[in-house]
């Protein structure tokens, strides 16, 4: 259900992405009005945040958390299906919006003083507000559950230090969405009382801050970064080692890396914020605390190519788009690192520069990730294997189609052109960049066709699975594809951090090896 | 909050494990409610507002109220774990009674503030006031009708065991709304008077 809903609204929030593509693909174009296409790219970047990548990693870990520890359920499932409606119905007060007289329209931080009333007059804003607080709401619940799950329905034998490590950044995800969510939720809160009770918060003029929503926002907003983020790196850590043949390299590193990520990722807001002020020291010191973010995502890295190294690499759909990943993504942590300095910042800030860098470590990082994901786990889910061929289509169109999207972007970043605006004049290379960029978008739409055409094509005539296609490791293999519907007959007996390598090599288990 | 980590680390129930979680959760909530609170206090002025408007000393009775309901939580918790439903019940209806008392107490404060024509769209103190304290108000709302259900529960004869963990989930919520309420108090109402 989580998934198909995050479906639903990522093909909304692609064709959004299309539509603004099509506007700025030749200079002065008149496709959108400027009000269309200031409410368009507002709902892509809710959408794609809100409604695709937390739904999609909230149901995956929904479903796989329980599988890879063993457990029947989780711990609250009447808790869970409330809060996946209320993620639905937060999602549809959003898109309600569209005929209630105008969507919201500043932006998906939606900052102060122009989210207010005097300057966004349609109720837009408030349903986004709304909808978004329901939809927060589903998400603290969900994280509950979760952790509960993770806590106290671990099988006999599983530890902590054997937790797969999807588990493992799932955890740390959650413990960051019920600290991390109340800062956007009291911010909605104050905002709503502002605009429907005519209060004062973000109202400079009468002794508010429009400043306080940005740290608030953004006390929110990095971390969230990390919310969406956080997931995939679990499923690049399950898919690498699988089609390495080899366990992960530095497990402790790599699941330590994490609590330092989650750590950090509270004290970096600020660097939202360089171009508003706050001074220098104030600069330096989020400038530094974001470089250093920079050493935990290395070392992940790090561990995953070395898993790699040496390995025997099956490259299938699944771990194209892990090796994939960690080629975007580093491009994206780079660019990242440049902004994190914040005379550059203040250079590019709010130009087509900070677009491409955030969907490379958004796109290339989670979306390549829950990809890879996809086609790992969706043999499990529906016991047929997805078609590798078309799934191979899918990879090197999306791949291509990516690249062309947002690479030019950072050119056209450098070049001055700046974000959100409906249109530009016809400067010198200009246009064709952005012809450029257009027609990549094209190409990933047709990507995502192709995508969906192979998962219904695969759910109903692919290849049987079996239990354990991949010939993989962790307990989500142990039980029947699809899984019954208590998941578990019989739980293998779980002695390290692999127990079906165990079970299949009772010769030279793990455990003798003091893993 | 620290007495409530340990409850859990002895505990690792279900409900109770998932109460602190969410505990944790509406903390920072608060907490960025008061940070607002704060904030306006110095950048602009609010606290001389405060001091005009506001009585300390009949919010602070009302206060006593609240923080005693957490007592009587505790009395209506030990009993039921020694097995004695009649006084379980009684002193589950005394918190409500005290509970009760005090969200009279804030809508009286707020009848009267409205008549000094107060409100929450007058200036930023009316904003950050009435924000934050009916955040709280509403918390102790959802406290007092949790107790209310625990209540009726007990009448119909649950609660036979010597141990519910839906009771202590529900105490622990209670617990962390009056403990929010003294940071509350201490940054409205005491700085009016320190």
């Amino acid at each position: 259900m989580y998934l198909l809903a995050s479906l639903l609204f990522f093909g909304a929030g692609g064709i959004e992405a299309l539509l603004m593509r099509i506007q700025l693909a030749r200079p002065v174009n008149s496709f959108l009005s400027p009000q269309a296409f200031d409410q368009i790219f507002t709902m892509h970047g809710t959408t794609m945040i809100f409604l695709v990548a937390m739904p999609v990693l909230t149901g995956l870990a929904n479903y796989l958390v329980p599988l890879m520890i063993g457990a029947s359920d989780v711990a609250f499932p009447r808790l869970n299906a409330f809060s996946l409606w209320l993620l639905v119905l937060g999602g549809l007060l959003l898109y309600f919006s569209f005929i209630a007289g105008g969507a919201p329209d500043a932006g998906w931080f939606n900052y102060a003083p122009l989210n207010e009333k005097a300057y966004s007059t349609s109720l837009g804003i408030d349903y986004y507000s709304l909808g978004l607080l329901i939809a927060g709401l589903g998400s603290i619940i969900a994280a509950i559950n979760l952790i509960v799950t993770i806590i106290n329905y671990r099988a006999p034998g599983l530890t902590v230090r054997r937790l797969p490590l999807f588990v493992w950044m799932v955890l740390v995800t959650q413990i960051l969405i019920i600290l991390a969510l109340p800062a956007l939720n009291s911010s909605l809160a104050m905002l709503l009382i502002d605009r429907r009770l005519n209060a004062h918060f973000f109202l400079p003029v009468s002794g508010g801050s429009a400043v306080l929503w940005q740290h608030y926002f953004w006390a929110f907003g990095h971390p969230e970064v990390y919310i969406v983020v956080l997931p995939a790196f679990g499923m690049i850590s399950e898919v690498i080692p699988v089609f390495s043949r080899k366990p992960i390299y530095g497990y402790e590193y790599v699941a330590a890396s994490t609590v330092a990520i989650g750590v950090l990722s509270f004290l970096v807001w600020a660097h939202h914020m360089f171009a508003v002020g706050l001074g220098h020291s104030v600069d330096t010191i989020f400038a530094i605390s974001s470089m250093l973010i920079a050493v935990p995502t290395g070392i992940k890295i790090f561990n995953w190519i070395a898993t790699m190294w040496h390995g025997s690499i099956r490259f299938t759909t699944a771990m194209l788009f892990a090796a994939a990943f960690l080629v975007v993504f580093t491009i994206g942590g780079l660019s990242g690192i440049s902004l994190a300095s914040f005379p550059v910042d203040w250079q590019v800030t709010d130009t087509y520069y900070l677009v491409a860098h955030l969907h490379y470590v958004l796109f290339g990082g989670s979306l390549f990730g829950v990809f890879a994901g996809i086609y790992y786990w969706f043999p499990k889910m529906s016991g047929r294997l997805l078609s590798e061929k078309l799934g191979k289509w899918h990879f090197w169109t999306m791949l291509i189609g990516f690249n062309m999207t947002f690479f030019v972007m950072h050119l056209l970043g450098l070049m001055g052109m700046t974000r959100r605006v409906y249109t530009y004049p016809d400067y010198p290379g200009w246009g064709a960049l952005n012809m450029f960029s257009t027609i990549g978008a094209v190409i990933m739409g047709i990507s995502s066709l192709i995508f969906i055409w192979n998962m219904v094509v695969s759910a109903r005539g692919g290849e049987p699975a079996g239990d354990n296609p991949w010939d993989a490791w962790s307990l989500e293999w142990a039980t029947s594809s699809p899984p019954p519907p208590h998941n578990f007959d019989r739980i293998p007996p779980i002695r390290s951090r692999r127990p079906l390598w165990d079970l299949s090599h009772p010769e030279n288990p793990d455990w003798r090896n003091g893993n | 909050m620290e007495t409530e980590v340990q409850l859990a680390v002895e505990g690792w129930d279900n409900n109770k494990l998932g109460m602190l979680l969410f505990i944790i959760s509406e903390g920072t909530f608060f907490a960025f409610l008061i940070i607002a609170y704060v904030y306006y206090h110095s950048t602009s002025h609010t606290g001389v507002m405060a001091a005009k408007v506001l009585d300390p000393l009949r919010t602070g009775i009302y206060t006593v109220f609240l923080l005693s309901s957490s007592f009587t939580m505790w009395r209506a918790e030990r009993n039921l774990r020694r097995g004695n439903s009649p006084a379980f019940r009684i002193w589950l209806l005394i918190t409500i009674l005290l509970g009760a008392v005090f969200l009279a107490g804030q809508g009286g404060e707020y009848l009267h503030l409205y008549g000094e024509d107060v409100t929450v769209s007058r200036n930023i103190f009316g904003t950050s006031f009435f924000t934050l304290t009916g955040f709280h108000g509403l918390h102790v709302l959802l406290g007092l009708i949790s107790l209310g259900v625990l209540f009726a529960l007990a009448l119909k004869g649950e609660f036979q065991k010597n141990h519910s963990s839906a009771v202590e989930a529900v105490a622990l919520y209670w617990h962390f709304v009056d403990w929010v309420w003294v940071v509350i108090f201490s940054v409205i109402y005491l700085w009016t008077v320190f």
